[in-house]
């Protein structure tokens, strides 16, 4: 019980205070007949500190972890160096065990590193503005299309066949409880992304064009393109990023005409998690600002006119909107937007492209020996660091066998779209700094291993 | 021209079959600093009743009623950079949206300014 | 004797008079001011060693190349480390001091569990990879899942959902598609009227139309309110138990018993849960659905405002709709995923997937840490030391503060007291920003909205006896100058790093990003 400080004499002094004889009178509300007078049967009793370690040391070590072995997973999550100071900074207990900042005199820490993620978000998307966060890069897309919703009026969506299918998914589920109407349909495995049937799919009802970038198989679409075709339909282009690194090589996407473009965070900072908690991004045009979901951080001045921040805006929110809210959103991903800022704040614009540059030829790397392992075919015409190659099987055994090879070697296709055969024997590989020459051959080589 | 009020604190300015609406000098001093005020576009139909308006103080959000049926015909543009007009002069340049009446009869429940003064002094 | 004292250095006291308000930097010794990183670095630098890439771009990208680096410094590490540092000493936290936000749960968040969260075959495993190759890691959700299921009494449990909302999402939208797996229309969520807002919100999204249930007096929900609206067109009950008054709702069974006599579903707002844990069980009251705010009862920290962490018990009549992915132990003993590729056989009515990859596990092997620490009797005398301390603040203070339900019985883990008997002009806002010179974190003021200038004061279990005795002092101290009509405190705080802040301004003309460069 090494967390409860109260002693049982001062628990009883306490007890005496408020003029109750046992804890267990001031649970009188609790309907007796439900009321617990022992702990629960069947559980563990309290643990020392080391047993607890222990238990969870052992779950821990029945993984494969990325670091331990050849590594070629994306799809959604990516593997990145991460800066020692960035965890060392976030553990620092007054961000860590501090709240959401309401009281913006005693949270100017938390306050201004929002603004300063908020301008970060803004300049490596191309967007006027963006807000403090929310739970990752597929929630954030569906709010994308449920605010593009507000602000067209319109009701019907458009994605684009290579947005990850979490985030289709995601939208789908929201999607039905909203009434709006979503198109969506799996990839193609073809070189290019389908530019032209996007196009002709956007009509003067569509809300919105939901476009990754780059996208699923680690294409890279023409977003310039369908942002005019979108705009000329009255339609807003969703941009989504679910690779921030490959932001330091292309263009941004609100230059490129993009209204609204969101995104994962997870790859700066962050680390896989096994799939959480994330980081979601979100910017936009700042005409859209009182349409926007999520929390946001504003510069002000205090009584005595130095400048300092706030969160600003609230009105849009369920705690004072409630039910006319623009989300139900009441948290955004605080400590895992500081570890994205601090490495970004290291990195800097500079270091982005330099580390994007780095991925991309490492990537290129990749695909060039995976090329000559026999019956294999790279996809992509473009790419930064993933990309998908084609195999003469069905990927998911051929993962489970490299994994059985101590090769963590891609992400089948099979797995994302259980659904459609003819992407059966695609798979996702993605490379990263990380990526070392060696770590390219034993893929290959367990690869050949595996097919032969 | 006549000046009705509702019990919601909004005030009608009614001239034929147009009319002016916008919230009265007690419900800005009930609601602080207003810092926003999302306004309906011109050929909006509104119903009595209907919240066509929103104005935003730093901690609420509060719905505005149009005392009336009819068509807006103009939003206070002033406003949207200037939404503290509706705090230093809510029954005059603060005032939001214009409409043609459809229904004048509407009016009758309405109360005028003694009697809303009175209503507002026994809150 | 050698010589005495060559450089004259001795030990003096100074004089105890007044210095200047004021310093040249701006700083004033451990009160650190610090720039935006985007005045102390121009764009062009970076503080990270990169190979240089040994070959450029694939040809198929040249249309795509970014013209030119996004506009941000990058700052080298000394420069780095200095930056947050010191943005970190302007902010408050549970590891300083007393954090008492009613229905906010900060309580102390054992270092344990961040050692934990940081194992490599936790913190470095990809959500995609091989199930083979993250036994571990499933078996962690799963050992989660298994004690929330046991700890609530319920059927089942929903991992995935990211926060405290967005499990309150997932459980409407099993209501909603249990509602329409049995062909009903039901439209209407009845929600008391001291819910938290996202109750509200929640249903709206779903699609459900918002009735609100009056209090009674004894700050309870109005049980022949609630019966007398029940019938075909109500789709369900949220109700917060405890609920945001800080009291048990002691007519829940009775409650969940008539709404599911009227073909109606409960959800209970599981943010209080931490006040119960242990102590008495939701399913046995009838409830058919909650989150539990994993960040809240099972201390995962707060870190400035998220990551949470939201899964949702659910009863037998709901856990066919729960989405997907989730876990599953097989005969063989180990757990599996379910997701996509399965879930048409194996969970066919799900209302579907709520996110990318199957939730937040780095809290989960937090949360897993925490439970295991405490066990099932440690559970309970959380709730039990978090239930004392809320009473010993509310019979400490009841005399000074107005409390508006000290008369309804004890109080459960927070306690409720209101503005009535200020001074005229003196407010809940005041008291708060009095607490920030006095060296706490404010409570939650103004929530519950049933009571005029409410604050909540939630203590946790984790303070001990001296540290509340040191803020009820406080707090007395500020009910008294309030009452008085002291005008200092209505300049308060005066000791913070910065006196109150113009959200008028703020909100007026919105200045979101930094824009200092732009004149250039």
């Amino acid at each position: 019980m090494r967390y409860l400080p109260l002693t049982p004499a001062e628990r009883s002094e306490m007890l005496g205070v408020i003029g109750a004889a046992t804890v267990d009178d001031l649970f009188v509300d609790v309907p007796a007949a439900a009321r617990l007078s022992a702990p629960i049967a069947g559980l563990p009793m309290h643990a020392s500190e080391m047993a607890v370690e222990r238990h969870m040391a052992a779950l821990s070590a029945k993984n494969l972890s990325a670091g331990a072995v050849p590594f070629f997973l994306g799809a959604g999550a990516y593997r990145h160096h991460v800066p020692a100071s960035v965890d060392h900074l976030i553990q620092r207990g007054e961000f860590l065990t501090a709240y959401t900042p309401y009281q913006p005199e005693i949270a100017q820490g938390t306050l201004q590193m929002l603004f300063e993620f908020q301008t970060q978000v803004a300049r490596l998307f191309g967007t006027e503005i963006a807000n403090a966060s929310m739970y990752d890069g597929s929630t954030a897309c569906w709010e994308a299309v449920a605010m593009a919703g507000r602000v067209t009026r319109r009701k019907r969506a458009v994605l684009c066949s290579g947005l990850h299918p979490h985030y289709v998914a995601t939208v789908r589920t929201m999607a039905k409880f909203t009434g709006d109407t979503i198109e969506a349909s799996a990839p193609r495995l073809e070189a290019e992304p389908d530019t032209a049937g996007v196009i002709a799919a956007i009509d003067d009802q569509t809300s919105c064009v939901v476009v990754q970038y780059p996208d699923i198989l680690g294409r890279v679409t023409d977003l310039a393109a369908i942002a005019e075709a979108a705009h000329a339909k009255g339609a807003l282009l969703v941009a989504v990023v679910t690779e921030p690194v490959a932001l330091g090589l292309i263009e941004a996407p609100g230059a490129l005409g993009a209204d609204i473009v969101v995104g994962e965070g997870q790859s700066l900072g962050v680390g896989l998690q096994f799939g959480g908690p994330y980081l979601g991004l979100f910017g936009c045009s700042e005409k859209f600002v009182r349409q926007m979901p999520g929390r946001l951080c504003g510069e002000t001045v205090d009584a005595e006119g130095k400048r300092g921040y706030v969160l600003t805006l609230s009105t849009r929110e369920q705690h004072i909107r409630r039910e006319k809210a623009t989300s139900n959103i009441c948290t955004n991903a605080g400590l895992c937007a500081l570890a994205f800022s601090i490495h970004m704040t290291l990195l800097g614009g500079t270091g982005l492209d330099r580390l994007a540059r780095l991925n991309h030829a490492r990537a290129q790397a990749t695909a060039e020996r995976l090329a000559r392992v026999p019956s294999v075919a790279v996809l992509n015409s473009a790419y930064v660091n993933e990309f998908t190659v084609v195999l003469p099987q069905d990927a998911r055994e051929v993962v489970r066998a490299l994994a059985d090879r101590q090769v963590l070697g891609g992400v089948s296709l099979g797995r994302l779209y259980p659904d459609a055969p003819d992407l059966a024997n695609g798979l996702l590989v993605c490379a990263s700094e990380m990526t070392s020459d060696e770590d390219i051959e034993a893929l290959a080589v367990a690869l050949e291993g595996v097919l032969a | 021209m006549s000046r009705y009020f509702t019990q919601d604190h909004e005030w009608i300015d009614v001239d034929g079959d147009s009319a002016t609406v916008g919230i009265t000098d007690y419900a800005q001093s009930q609601l602080g600093d207003i810092t926003f005020v999302e306004l309906p576009a011109a050929g909006t139909a509104v119903k009595k009743g209907d919240a066509p308006c929103v104005v935003d103080s730093v901690k609420a959000a509060s719905d505005v009623y149009s005392p009336a049926s009819g068509t807006v015909t103009e939003e206070n543009a002033a406003l949207a950079d200037e939404p503290e007009l509706v705090n230093s002069d809510a029954e005059g340049a603060g005032w939001l949206f214009r409409l043609t009446l459809s229904d004048a009869g509407e009016l009758d429940g309405l109360m005028d300014r003694a009697a809303y003064d009175e209503y507002v002094a026994g809150l | 004797m050698s010589a005495v004292n060559a450089a004259g250095w001795r030990p003096e006291m100074g004089s105890a008079a007044a210095g200047s308000a004021e310093t040249t930097s701006g700083d004033k010794a451990l009160m650190l001011e610090e720039a935006l990183i985007f005045e102390l670095r121009e764009p062009g630098t970076c503080g990270v060693d990169i190979d240089a890439a040994d070959r450029g771009p694939v040809a198929g990208l040249a249309r795509f190349l970014r013209k030119a680096p996004a506009a941000l410094p990058g700052l080298s590490e000394p420069e780095t480390v200095r930056h947050y540092t010191r943005l970190s000493r302007q902010n408050y936290a549970i590891d300083l001091g007393p954090f008492p936000l009613g229905s906010c749960t900060m309580k102390h968040n054992p270092r344990l569990n961040e050692k934990v969260a940081r194992m490599p075959g936790f913190a470095d495993v990809h959500p995609l990879a091989p199930q083979q190759s993250a036994r571990g890691a499933l078996e962690v959700i799963n050992q989660l899942a298994f004690w929330l299921i046991e700890l609530t009494g319920m059927h089942g449990v929903a991992m995935s959902p990211k926060a405290g909302a967005h499990g309150e999402l997932c459980g409407v939208l099993c209501i909603k598609a249990a509602l329409e797996a049995r062909g009903e229309n039901r439209t209407v969520m009845l929600v008391p009227e001291s819910a938290h807002g996202t109750n509200p919100a929640t249903a709206a999204f779903a699609g459900f139309s918002i009735e609100s249930i009056p209090a009674t007096a004894d700050g309870r929900v109005d049980l022949a309110a609630l019966t007398a609206r029940l019938g075909p067109d109500v789709a369900g009950v949220m109700i917060t138990n405890p609920n945001t008054c800080g009291l048990f709702e002691r007519e829940m069974k009775t409650i969940s018993d008539a709404v599911h006599a009227a073909g109606g579903y409960v959800y209970c707002d599981g943010a209080n849960f931490n006040a119960i844990v242990g102590k008495v069980r939701p399913g046995d009251l009838g409830i058919d659905a909650m989150h539990i705010n994993l960040h809240k009862t099972f201390s995962t920290p707060h870190g400035g405002g998220g990551p949470g962490s939201g899964p949702v018990v659910l009863s037998k009549a709901l856990s066919p709709f729960g989405p997907l992915p989730y876990t599953a132990r097989m005969p063989d003993g180990t757990v599996r995923l379910i997701e996509e590729e399965d879930g048409a056989a194996e969970h066919p009515q799900s209302f579907g997937r709520m996110a990318a990859f199957h939730g937040q596990m780095g809290m989960f092997t937090r949360a897993l840490a925490y439970i295991l620490s405490h066990g099932a009797d440690g559970l309970a005398r959380v709730a039990e030391d978090a239930v004392l301390n809320a009473n010993y603040v509310l019979r400490s203070l009841e005399g000074e503060l107005e409390a508006p339900f000290a008369g309804s019985g004890p109080c459960m883990h927070e306690a409720l007291f209101s503005d009535a008997g200020l001074a005229e002009g003196f407010t809940t806002l005041d008291i708060a920003k009095g607490l920030i010179d006095e060296g706490f974190h404010p409570m939650t003021v103004y929530f519950p909205l049933v009571v005029h200038g409410a604050m909540l004061v939630e203590p946790t279990e984790t303070e001990s006896k001296a540290g509340l005795d040191r803020f009820i002092g406080s707090l007395r101290s500020l009910a008294r100058r309030a009452k008085q009509g002291d005008e200092g405190l209505k300049s308060a705080p005066h000791f913070a790093p910065r006196r109150r802040l113009d959200e008028t301004q703020a909100a007026r003309k919105p200045v979101l990003v930094w824009k200092g460069d732009a004149a250039a």
